[in-house]
């Protein structure tokens, strides 16, 4: 008796899990080109805030390498997109993550040309408190521009931390370690970049199979 | 007519899932931040309700009650991943803002709560009409409380409504006040606490004053329900 309602209830079950994950299935396959497609735009979006249009001509998301490098913090590898004007090298757009913040990791895109010009700066993911540590965020403050323009001179530019630390960037009232962490991780990657500038160029593409 | 009317109460009020039954907490708490998140989450828990309520409701005379809740989390499961790909392929912005709590509205017990306790015994129009009652009384909560959340703590309504309902809502923001630095409380996840708390007080003195001018006609329960705040 127990055997029987077992093997019918075993049937029942695996007639529904069949009917779900098919339903999933289905959804996944009708929505998977727009993901895709809306993962590309955010990622081109992403990519043009950092550097300006007339400073490359190639698609940025198709010509990547990673990266180990401690600099570029923990929990590698790190997704270093190149930009090519007229075929030559013209800048590097480093991922990097600090663990510094104040809770939890902050992703950083540092754009960084061959002569250790900052070109742009954003943070792209953080979980650092809302009205104090966000304003690394575009949308809550332009702070992240003080970046633009600047150059990396050396292993521990000094320029490159909050001015309590003597360096160039504004502490936010009641967060200072959430800027220190970023200045200090972008400095870092930054000069990374540079002095491995023709060596990562040199480096195989690892994202010219995503073609469309 | 009179089993409409019962439901459109108990969702609304009586048997609201936020605020009696204090179902659905975790993401209640966390993404009420502002009103645009509190409404995508609650639309989002809205169709999942709804589709749930109806499928369990037509399968329920196949289903042995031994296996019922397995079955009825398959089915859950199923319509979370469904909306979570839905909004991740339409309302990108928005899929972004919410993270963790799309996939976390399986653990979401009033969608549970609501199978086993209604859907599972009635006809799949009751079910799909309870469903709705039920997701927009956890809505219109979630929306209140991101209202208050939003205006204190940052002084704003309406703030990113441009991810969930497009680019023309961006005029929907309004500037209510302005600070220098944010009402941090407000929030935080003790904001959500507090408010969550007032909104029950609140709710508990208009029971209070409905009971105190009618006429005092006790009934009995008819059965029992998940009641947590309003015990009589």
């Amino acid at each position: 008796m127990i055997a029987k309602s077992m093997y019918k209830n075993g049937a029942i079950l695996c007639a529904f899990a069949l009917a779900t994950t098919g339903s999933v299935a289905v959804v996944q396959s009708l929505t998977e080109t727009r993901i895709a497609e809306q993962e590309k735009a955010q990622l081109m979006s992403l990519l043009s805030q950092v550097i300006p249009s007339e400073r490359y001509d190639n698609q940025l998301y198709l010509d990547c390498v990673e990266s180990d490098a401690p600099e570029l913090g923990p929990a590698g590898p790190h997704i270093i997109y190149r930009a090519r004007l007229n075929g030559e090298p013209a800048a590097l757009l480093v991922r990097h993550i600090t663990p510094k913040g104040y809770s939890g990791n902050i992703d950083i895109l540092t754009a960084v040309t061959k002569r250790g010009e900052i070109t742009g700066v954003r943070v792209t993911r953080h979980e650092e408190t809302p009205g104090l540590g966000d304003k690394v965020e575009l949308s809550r403050s332009d702070w992240i521009t003080t970046f633009n323009g600047m150059q990396i001179n050396g292993a521990n530019d000094g320029r490159f931390a909050v001015k309590k630390d003597g360096g160039e960037f504004d502490q936010f009232t009641g967060a200072t370690i959430t800027p220190r962490a970023v200045t200090g991780s972008v400095g870092e990657a930054a000069w990374y970049a540079t002095t491995h500038f023709d060596a990562l160029f040199a480096k195989d593409n690892l994202c010219a199979g995503e073609t469309q | 007519m009179s089993e409409y009317k019962t439901l459109i109460k108990d969702g609304m009020w009586a048997n609201n899932p936020a605020i009696v039954q204090l179902l659905g907490l975790c993401p209640l708490l966390a993404v009420t931040s502002t009103i645009t998140n509190a409404m995508g989450l609650g639309i989002a828990t809205l169709l999942v309700l709804v589709g749930s309520n109806v499928t369990v409701s037509l399968v329920r005379n196949f289903v042995p009650k031994d296996i019922r809740i397995p079955v009825f989390v398959m089915i859950i499961a199923a319509f979370v991943t469904i909306v979570q790909l839905l909004m991740n392929a339409y309302t990108f912005g928005l899929y972004q803002a919410l993270g963790i709590f799309i996939p976390l509205i399986v653990t979401n017990c009033a969608i549970i709560g609501r199978a086993e306790a209604y859907a599972s015994k009635n006809t799949p129009l009751l079910s799909a009409f309870d469903g709705i009652m039920m997701g927009l009384g956890f809505m219109v909560v979630l929306v209140l409380l991101g209202a208050m959340r939003e205006l204190i703590g940052q002084g704003t309504l309406f703030d990113g409504a441009n991810l969930l309902l497009g680019d023309w809502a961006t005029v929907l923001r309004i500037e209510v006040f302005q600070f220098d630095n944010q009402f941090l409380v407000a929030i935080l996840p003790p904001g959500a606490f507090l408010g969550l708390g007032l909104l029950i007080a609140a709710k508990n003195v208009i029971d209070a004053q409905i009971k105190a001018k009618a006429q005092p006609t006790q009934e009995a329960e008819k059965a029992p329900r998940a009641r947590v705040t309003s015990l009589t």
